[in-house]
């Protein structure tokens, strides 16, 4: 193993589009990095903010959310919802200090196999250049901090 | 959390996980995670053995929450659902791990896999504890299905379904059903007249008594969901009433608009203003084309329509009719278009006459066509050479990659014909590959060679009318590498047949969309799963037959019909269908009436109760898309099968290894 950082990554995919393109790669045996666990939804449009802040919360450099194409969305237009929050969502993020490339959102079709696999690869890569985000690491050593009394609260470091 | 009893099953999947993937290692790392009381691996988990180890740790160990980690859900979760089930757990207490398509086929390196498998894994394991049980719902069937398209494969599908006994709409955009194959001569390899074979068809179809056929219609919205489906069909207006019509033909011989080029003959031939598509049309009834129709488009005419019509059928100020029409499933049979060569410019078409497309050249060569049957040029006289130029638009980075499976065989019916009407004429084949692949063909294409058609193997490079000598003075001049004599040919042509390729529909996409499945990256329907389930969509309760799925010939087409049809049937001949149980509550106590939810359900599902203040999901109506309760500001609207809970564990699990 070499020492380079291999960030850890949560995709969210919606069950009819994403999910069935990540699985055509699978099919088609098209290889990409292993650096991120699929977390299946109905529709992307279910995606909380919440569930994104968890992600990063429990260790997450980087976090995916995959929907079918504008148009393609098999509730009508759950996924415009998606794409309405989800610049909301960056701004949100930016506000907590991160930087807004932590979360990317992309339309993959069920016939898209290589787009899924061209997507994590290069969504590994740019998280990659980030570099560690180390969330888990802050939450739990506050945590501690909080149980001794020696949590000071003091603006959030950038 | 109580103390929950999971069971961890790995699966082998032969070498397609135990080949990347460290299974000993991943289960016994399993068998220790809290709550994990049993793991264990087997080769197929799917087999029965497999499925058995389930049944018997559910009976003797009292495992309740289980976890697969083998395949797709989208392969096999119905299958551990039901042996769960047959065990007496509640089928939603079970998860799987995709731990095949999703790691060990997408991975590289085995410890690299062996790592994401238990990531996968974990989070399910850590899902588990707040699955609960859910009963599918149950719904009604309403036993109608609506066929959409009535080319060969809509109607043979609708003539299935109607033996059943089942009430069928079978709708078509066209004037007349009968599709492409309406305009084929003869069909290969047999030489069958294709009108013959199919106009019985067409005309059962249209007799039929549990048929109702709604030709030159066209679907605008479907709502509903398996089994109960609603769709509105929007019916042209024809301004003719089909009542009284008799389909005798007098209107489009007394209308005076007599050049519009005729559809049905790729414009070779021309029809009136009103007319009937050709004489076997099903239903043979007139249709005025308001484009062309001078009344229509408001200027003088005697209507000498009017006057021709015995019966009085003509009717100007008819309307479009929009049909609400409740079925239980649909076939989608909506075809093909052939490609367009004009893109290939290095092929002349639309700039050199005798230049011609596949289509045109079998509406040339049938008896009812143009030309009454007569192969001729533009000109009137017969070509001495014709060339057959293969792959047009297909094979091709630049336009289509697919092969379009027919051309091959279709261009060999097109030199028979051409050398039984015209013993003398050359006749030129330039192919890439010869495609001879169904029953029959590699014979029919061994007679093609013994009735001395010339064979070059090379895709054209060019049609031009630059001749070199005095020979090719006036011709259409052919260049072709030929690839077995490694020589570039000139062949001097009087009509060139391009062997357009097959494309999907312009309107594929829209159409997919309003249905709500995709399409594959060529543009055809896409279908649930390419070898089992080749006739289903994503759209439970939707199926797909023929050229829109993808180019296939006659024999392939009927028999995905048939496919297509069992499918359907197979779901209305039951009284009622289970539908998965996992959509949006909202807990009354809790919910404040914003309604913010309200209009931003893709269903509209959810209504205001305005007496109690809060808003309700109306179970039947909600498909369980989950925007509601990502949207809603206090988290009240949650729901079953993907709560909170179930998303943060599965990410706790996820991230924990």
């Amino acid at each position: 193993m070499n020492d380079q950082f291999e960030p850890r990554l949560i995709g969210f995919l919606c069950r009819w589009c994403s999910y069935n393109g990540a699985d055509l790669a699978g099919t088609s045996r098209l290889k990409y990095p292993p650096n991120m666990v699929p977390i299946k939804t109905n529709c992307s449009g279910r995606i909380d903010p919440t569930h994104v802040l968890k992600a990063f919360q429990e260790g997450a450099d980087g976090v995916l959310i995959a929907g079918c194409h504008p148009g393609d969305c098999h509730y009508i237009n759950g996924n415009y919802r998606t794409a309405a929050r989800f610049p909301l969502l960056q701004k949100l993020l930016e506000q907590m200090g991160l930087d807004h490339d932590r979360v990317r959102l992309e339309w993959v079709s069920a016939a898209e196999g290589e787009k899924f696999q061209q997507v994590v690869t290069e969504f590994t890569e740019q998280i990659r250049a980030l570099g560690p985000l180390g969330w888990n690491k802050q939450f739990h050593d506050e945590a501690a901090d909080a149980e001794t009394g020696a949590v000071e609260h003091e603006a959030v470091p950038a | 959390m109580p103390d929950e009893k999971i069971a961890v099953y790995f699966c082998h999947c032969g070498s397609n996980i135990a080949g990347k993937v460290d299974v000993d290692k991943v289960t016994a790392w399993a068998a220790e995670q809290p709550n994990v009381v049993v793991a264990r691996e087997y080769k197929y988990m799917c087999s029965d053995p497999g499925q058995d180890l389930i049944k018997d740790d559910i009976e003797k160990l009292g495992v309740d929450r289980v976890v697969v980690a083998a395949c797709s859900p989208t392969m096999h979760e119905p299958t551990f659902r039901k042996a769960a089930s047959d065990a007496g757990l509640n089928p939603y207490l079970l998860q799987m791990a995709n731990v095949r398509e999703h790691c060990s086929w997408v991975t590289e390196d085995k410890d690299e896999a062996t790592e994401k498998a238990k990531r996968i894994l974990n989070a399910q394991i850590h899902r588990l504890p707040f699955n609960e049980a859910l009963d599918p719902i149950e719904v009604p069937v309403n036993p109608a299905v609506m066929v959409v398209g009535g080319g060969i494969a809509g109607i043979e599908a609708a003539l299935k379904l109607s033996a059943t006994g089942k009430k069928v709409y079978l709708v078509e955009k066209q004037p007349s059903i009968g599709g492409h194959m309406a305009m084929f001569d003869k069909t290969f390899p047999t030489l069958d007249c294709a009108a013959c074979i199919l106009t019985p068809k067409m005309s059962a179809a249209g007799k039929d008594p549990n048929i109702e056929l709604l030709a030159y219609s066209e679907v605008e919205e479907i709502d509903g969901y398996v089994g109960n489906f609603k769709v509105k069909v929007r019916r042209k207006a024809r301004y003719v009433n089909t009542d009284t019509c008799t389909g005798c033909g007098a209107c489009q011989d007394a209308c005076v608009v007599r050049k519009v080029p005729s559809e049905f003959d790729q414009g070779l031939g021309k029809r009136s203003a009103i007319y009937i598509p050709f004489p076997q049309a099903v239903p043979l009834r007139a249709t005025i084309d308001p484009v062309n129709c001078l009344t229509l488009k408001g200027k003088k005419c005697k209507q000498p329509c009017t006057t021709a019509c015995g019966p009085q059928a003509i009717d100007f100020d008819q309307q479009d009719e929009v049909l609400d029409l409740e079925v239980g499933a649909i076939v989608m049979a909506t075809g093909f278009e052939l490609w367009d060569p004009t893109p290939e410019t290095r092929y002349s078409y639309g700039q050199l006459d005798n230049v011609i497309t596949s289509l045109e050249f079998e509406r040339i060569s049938n008896a009812s066509g143009p030309t009454g049957g007569h192969i001729v040029c533009k000109n009137g006289e017969p070509p001495k050479s014709v060339a057959i130029l293969h792959c047009v638009g297909s094979r091709d980075e630049n336009f289509q990659e697919h092969c379009s499976r027919v051309c091959c065989m279709y261009s060999l019916k097109f030199s028979h014909l051409i050398k039984e009407h015209l013993p003398e004429t050359d006749v030129y084949e330039c192919y890439i590959d010869m495609r001879a692949y169904g029953k029959g063909y590699e014979e029919f294409y061994k007679r093609l060679m013994e009735e001395g058609v010339h064979f070059i193997r090379g895709r054209a490079a060019e049609v031009s009318s630059v001749a070199l000598t005095p020979e090719e003075e006036g011709r259409l001049i052919v260049k072709v590498e030929d690839t077995l004599l490694g020589i570039v040919r000139r062949v001097p042509a009087d009509m060139v047949i391009l062997s357009s390729g097959l494309a999907p529909a312009k309107d594929a996409k829209s159409v997919a969309q309003t249905f709500g499945f995709g399409c594959s990256a060529n543009g055809f329907y896409l279908e649930r799963h390419p070898k089992l389930e080749p006739v289903s969509t994503v759209t439970d309760g939707i199926f797909i037959a023929g050229c829109c799925q993808f180019p296939k010939d006659i024999p392939d087409t009927v028999a995905q019909a048939g496919a297509a049809a069992a499918g359907a049937l197979a779901l209305v001949d039951n009284a009622t269908v289970k539908v998965e149980p996992t959509i949006s509550y909202i807990d009354p106590e809790k919910c404040c009436g914003c309604h913010i939810c309200v209009g931003l359900c893709p269903h509209a599902a959810i209504q205001c109760n305005e007496e109690k203040g809060v808003a309700e999901v109306i179970e039947a109506a909600c498909k369980g898309c989950g925007v509601c309760v990502a949207a809603c500001g206090s988290n009240v609207p949650q729901q079953r099968g993907y709560l909170d809970q179930q998303i943060f564990a599965e990410i706790e699990g996820a991230m924990a290894v």
